[in-house]
């Protein structure tokens, strides 16, 4: 019997389905790794932030002394920088922890303006490195969490985008929250008084 | 006057500067470029190696040049063949691990801890978290002129050096947007490409540089006779030369060619980072004004630099030429404002 068109066509997925079948579960298998190296990207990132924050944690207490030697009499902001660190460190709630770093944020502030009252403590090589080191750390938690937004934008886009948002709900991966902590202030217009 | 002028300059460039389309990301681009230093240097090994094919048989054909016999030799060309290729794998694999370390010794550049200079590693290591990447080692060149670079051969073995000049002039944030075009260059892979097809590039000179030698000082029978097979040698032989005397000028036109490309996609890179153009753009005005020789650098290095460290006639501000290392400063200057709006 001459094989008609349909036999061949049949013959011939006989012999490519196995093979396409192999293509497509090596493809799945290289989006899954690739989104297991994100997802670990994203937790990295996170806790490169905590990391940050604990730095930040250990250089107040130094800072507070240091301050104390020269402006003793500056008890309000002290303890408003000493109280917001306890509280930043007892926060049970991310929420709780993100308004807490802002109170810390704002007290810092507060001390290093004051600061610039005393020519003397402005002169202290041991302040000057702590205000050093305190600026970076700032600067670092700010982009330890802008790190952490673009791995996660990334991460989401892929579970979002086809075909990896096939792969992405067969194995649940779940979406990423972004760590979005706008400060009140930073929200508001700049007042600007004449 | 001035300053409306520079604007209308910036509205004319800002038409052109969505060179890639909105989707494409950085990561795109990573991948991309760790694509074209493969193909690179695949490429270029080969360029090399048939120039040294080349050249042997127009050497041969020198040789032979007169006589009666024929003077091309198979097992003498797959001896060249053979040579070279064990040339180009083994001047790209001792590149690949030893280049960067070369480079730094090359610049006179010596490697500083944190309490050298805390401010400058704080801010290598807010680019570097801002990156997601390992902290490079931070070297410093001792010298007036304003200049940096980074090399290495990936993020793990990276490092970035800054002169002197340049570390004293500037303001931490125009030091923290120069540590990030420097970190980008890192990020995106080019320090890797640029180390890979400097070695390349020359290996083809001096290939091509070993070969006219040869040509020149080889021995010839004195008698020249115009038979046949000699008009056929005389051919391949000026072809061989010209092909000496084309490929390293061929060669350094893509090796310039990159690097243009790479230095704006680092300054995209840089503003990326640090979200903060003004900041850069100062920087590179700062550089831009400069008017100090780099000692330690030359035509060799000069692609790696963050502005180009060999003055022309011009100064710094040099020509959107095909022969330039870097693009003009005031265009990087203009894409990255334009990058504000």
């Amino acid at each position: 019997m001459i094989p008609g068109i349909f036999e061949i066509l049949l013959l011939g997925a006989c012999c490519f389905a196995p093979l396409l079948l192999i293509a497509v579960a090596l493809w799945g298998v290289g989006i899954y790794n690739g989104l297991v190296k994100l997802r670990i990207q994203c937790e990295n990132a996170w806790a490169q932030i905590d990391v940050q924050l604990k730095r930040r944690y250990d250089l107040i207490p130094n800072l507070v002394e240091t301050v104390k030697g020269y402006a003793g009499h500056e008890k309000e902001t002290l303890e408003a920088v000493t109280k917001a660190r306890q509280q930043a460190i007892d926060a049970s709630s991310i929420q709780d922890q993100g308004l807490a770093e802002n109170l810390l944020t704002g007290a810092l502030r507060q001390l290093f303006a004051v600061s610039e009252a005393y020519p003397d403590l402005k002169a202290n090589e041991n302040f000057m490195q702590l205000q050093e080191e305190l600026t970076s750390t700032e600067n670092k938690i700010g982009f330890a969490r802008q790190h952490y937004n673009d791995t996660v934008s990334r991460f989401n886009t892929r579970c979002q985008q086809f075909p990896s948002n096939i792969v992405a709900g067969l194995f649940k991966f779940d979406e990423r929250e972004f760590f979005e902590l706008e400060e009140e202030a930073a929200k508001e217009p700049p007042k600007v008084e004449f | 006057m001035a300053d409306s002028n520079q604007r209308s300059n910036i509205e004319d460039h800002t038409s052109n500067i969505s060179a890639y389309p909105p989707d494409v990301t950085f990561h795109d681009l990573i991948a991309q470029n760790k694509r074209n230093s493969i193909l690179l240097i695949v490429g270029m090994g080969v360029l090399v190696v048939v120039v040294v094919q080349a050249i042997a048989l127009g050497i041969m054909a020198y040789v032979g040049a007169g006589s009666e016999q024929n003077v091309f030799s198979i097992p003498g060309l797959i001896l060249a063949g053979f040579a070279s290729v064990l040339v180009v794998v083994g001047a790209s694999t001792w590149s690949y691990f030893q280049g960067g370390k070369t480079l730094l010794s090359i610049a006179g550049a010596r490697p500083i801890e944190k309490k050298d200079d805390p401010e400058l590693f704080n801010v290598v290591e807010e680019i570097s978290i801002a990156a997601g990447l390992p902290m490079p080692s931070i070297h410093v060149m001792d010298e007036p002129a304003l200049n940096a670079f980074a090399t290495g051969r990936d993020p793990q073995h990276a490092a970035v050096a800054i002169t002197t000049g340049l570390r004293k002039k500037l303001k931490r944030d125009e030091l923290q947007a120069v540590m990030a075009h420097e970190i980008a260059h890192i990020r995106h892979f080019d320090i890797r490409l640029t180390m890979m097809v400097a070695t390349m590039v020359g290996l083809i000179v001096l290939a091509c540089d070993a070969m006219l030698r040869i040509a020149w000082y080889a021995p010839r029978s004195s008698k020249r006779s115009s038979k046949e097979g000699g008009g056929a040698q005389a051919i391949i032989l000026v072809l061989a030369i010209l092909l000496a005397i084309v490929a390293p000028i061929l060669a350094s036109l893509i090796q310039f060619a990159i690097s243009r490309q790479r230095e704006y996609l680092a300054d995209a890179g840089a503003v990326e980072l640090t979200r903060n153009p003004q900041g850069l753009a100062s920087a590179l005005s700062t550089l831009a004004s400069d008017t100090t020789k780099m000692q330690r650098a030359n035509r060799a290095t000069a692609h790696l630099f963050i502005v180009n460290p060999i003055l022309n006639a011009k100064g710094r501000e040099n020509l959107n030429s095909a022969f330039a290392t870097h693009p003009p400063i005031t265009e990087r200057i203009q894409r990255i404002l334009a990058l504000t709006r």
